[in-house]
């Protein structure tokens, strides 16, 4: 029969986490690209931290920039995919944890999202 | 400084940082803060936020290769990410309130402390003692290939592991680190796992720990694209070919070395803290 082992669970979400990576650096590349080409002569300096400078601060911001095509919301896209790797890789373990029958750690990963995602709701940001 | 100059250099000292970081097993975190603030005068707060990007970007792609080996113990990756996740929100919380200066201080030491444990004299334990109640609940012992050879091993003070997991989490979010120094101390010392086991699951619990720590730095403004971008790019290169060059070399001299430039590293950011140099 073909019963799912800590194996295949390891194969899985090793597998996930490379994808993961390489995806979300190949985009961070393409954003870096078009930001130079059309800034790379431009002053930056960053001697001091303003919260208001940086204006792609949430999920939501990123995606309603998306459509103008410029460099630096691709990367930001780029680094949101980053950040959501290894909360995949949880999602991905509950899901087999739950094959294999293990409830307990179901319920452990399903705590490290609820913990996740009250990071997420932005609350804590300010 | 242009932004084509500045991207240039930071990808150069990025990819240095997590060379050298990946050789000496420090990390590339706890490098790169002190090269975006010492030496480029990049703001502690842009220089954290990039910083933990870099944590994901390389934890995440060696976690991948570990997994795969059966070395990582999952499970307790897994229990131990509750401690680690929700000190990583407080600390990047912690942060907020808390003045640059005493960042950098902390910052400075927490960088002094995990460059001696670089130095130490790793002791494999093989523990055989599986009386632990806790360990056995949630079926955390269990067996890695050493040379070829699957060994079993238990787990012990699991309580004490997850409260030293906690605050090497808090340190994770408020530093922008991956603490794998305070992790090891966790899970080699207090928890009594075997060295590669614990090396390469506090791996794979930093990818979750500092996402959870970067959401926050990220609603804050404090995740900066433009310095993010060169950082987490340079140091991802810099550790995958300094864990090529790992496989064939000699790395004693080259950490009692690295041990000395990192010091001399926290002693400035510590001085430049108490003396006012990060804004007050």
């Amino acid at each position: 029969m073909n019963r799912v082992t800590d194996k295949d669970i390891q194969t899985v979400i090793g597998n996930l986490l490379r994808i993961g990576v390489v995806l979300s650096m190949a985009t961070v590349l393409i954003g870096a690209v078009i930001y130079l080409f059309g800034n790379a002569g431009k002053t930056v300096e960053y001697h001091t931290f303003d919260d208001a400078k940086v204006h792609l601060k949430s999920i939501k911001s990123i995606f309603t920039n998306l459509p103008a095509l410029e460099g630096i919301t691709i990367i930001q896209l780029g680094l949101l995919m980053l950040i959501f790797t290894p909360i995949a890789r949880i999602v991905m373990a509950a899901v087999s944890f739950f094959i294999e029958k293990d409830y307990l750690y179901v319920l452990i990963c399903i705590i490290v999202l609820l913990i996740i995602a009250m990071s997420l709701s932005g609350g804590f940001a300010h | 400084m242009t932004a084509l100059l500045f991207t240039i250099i930071v990808l150069l000292g990025s990819f240095l940082a997590g060379f050298l970081g990946s050789l000496t097993g420090l990390g590339g975190g706890v490098i790169i803060i002190p090269l975006l603030t010492l030496g480029l005068g990049v703001d502690i707060h842009y220089a954290i936020g990039a910083s933990i990007i870099s944590v994901i970007a390389t934890s995440t792609g060696s976690a991948a290769a570990y997994v795969k080996e059966g070395l990582t113990n999952m499970r307790i990756g897994m229990l131990l990410e509750i401690a680690t996740t929700i000190g990583a929100i407080l600390g990047a919380v912690i942060a907020v309130y808390l003045n640059a200066s005493y960042v950098a201080v902390i910052f400075g030491l927490i960088l002094i402390f995990s460059s001696a444990m670089t130095l130490r004299k790793k002791v494999d334990h093989v523990n055989q003692d599986y009386s632990s109640k806790l360990a056995k609940f949630f079926r955390l012992n269990s067996s890695y290939p050493n040379q070829g050879v699957e060994t079993p091993y238990a787990v012990r003070n699991v309580g004490g592991g997850f409260f030293m997991m906690l605050f090497a989490g808090t340190l994770s979010g408020l530093l922008g680190i991956g603490s794998g120094a305070l992790k090891v101390v966790a899970m080699d010392n207090i928890m009594r796992l075997p060295f590669k086991v614990s090396t390469t699951t506090s791996n794979f619990m930093m990818g979750v720990t500092a996402a959870a720590s970067a959401i926050v730095y990220l609603h804050r403004g404090q995740i900066d694209p433009t310095i993010a971008m060169p950082v987490c790019l340079g140091v991802l290169c810099g550790a995958t070919v300094g864990a090529k060059v790992l496989v064939n070399a000699n790395t004693t001299k080259l950490k009692m070395v690295f041990a000395v430039v990192v010091t001399l590293l926290a002693i400035q950011m510590i001085y430049k803290g108490l003396t006012g140099g990060f804004g007050g």
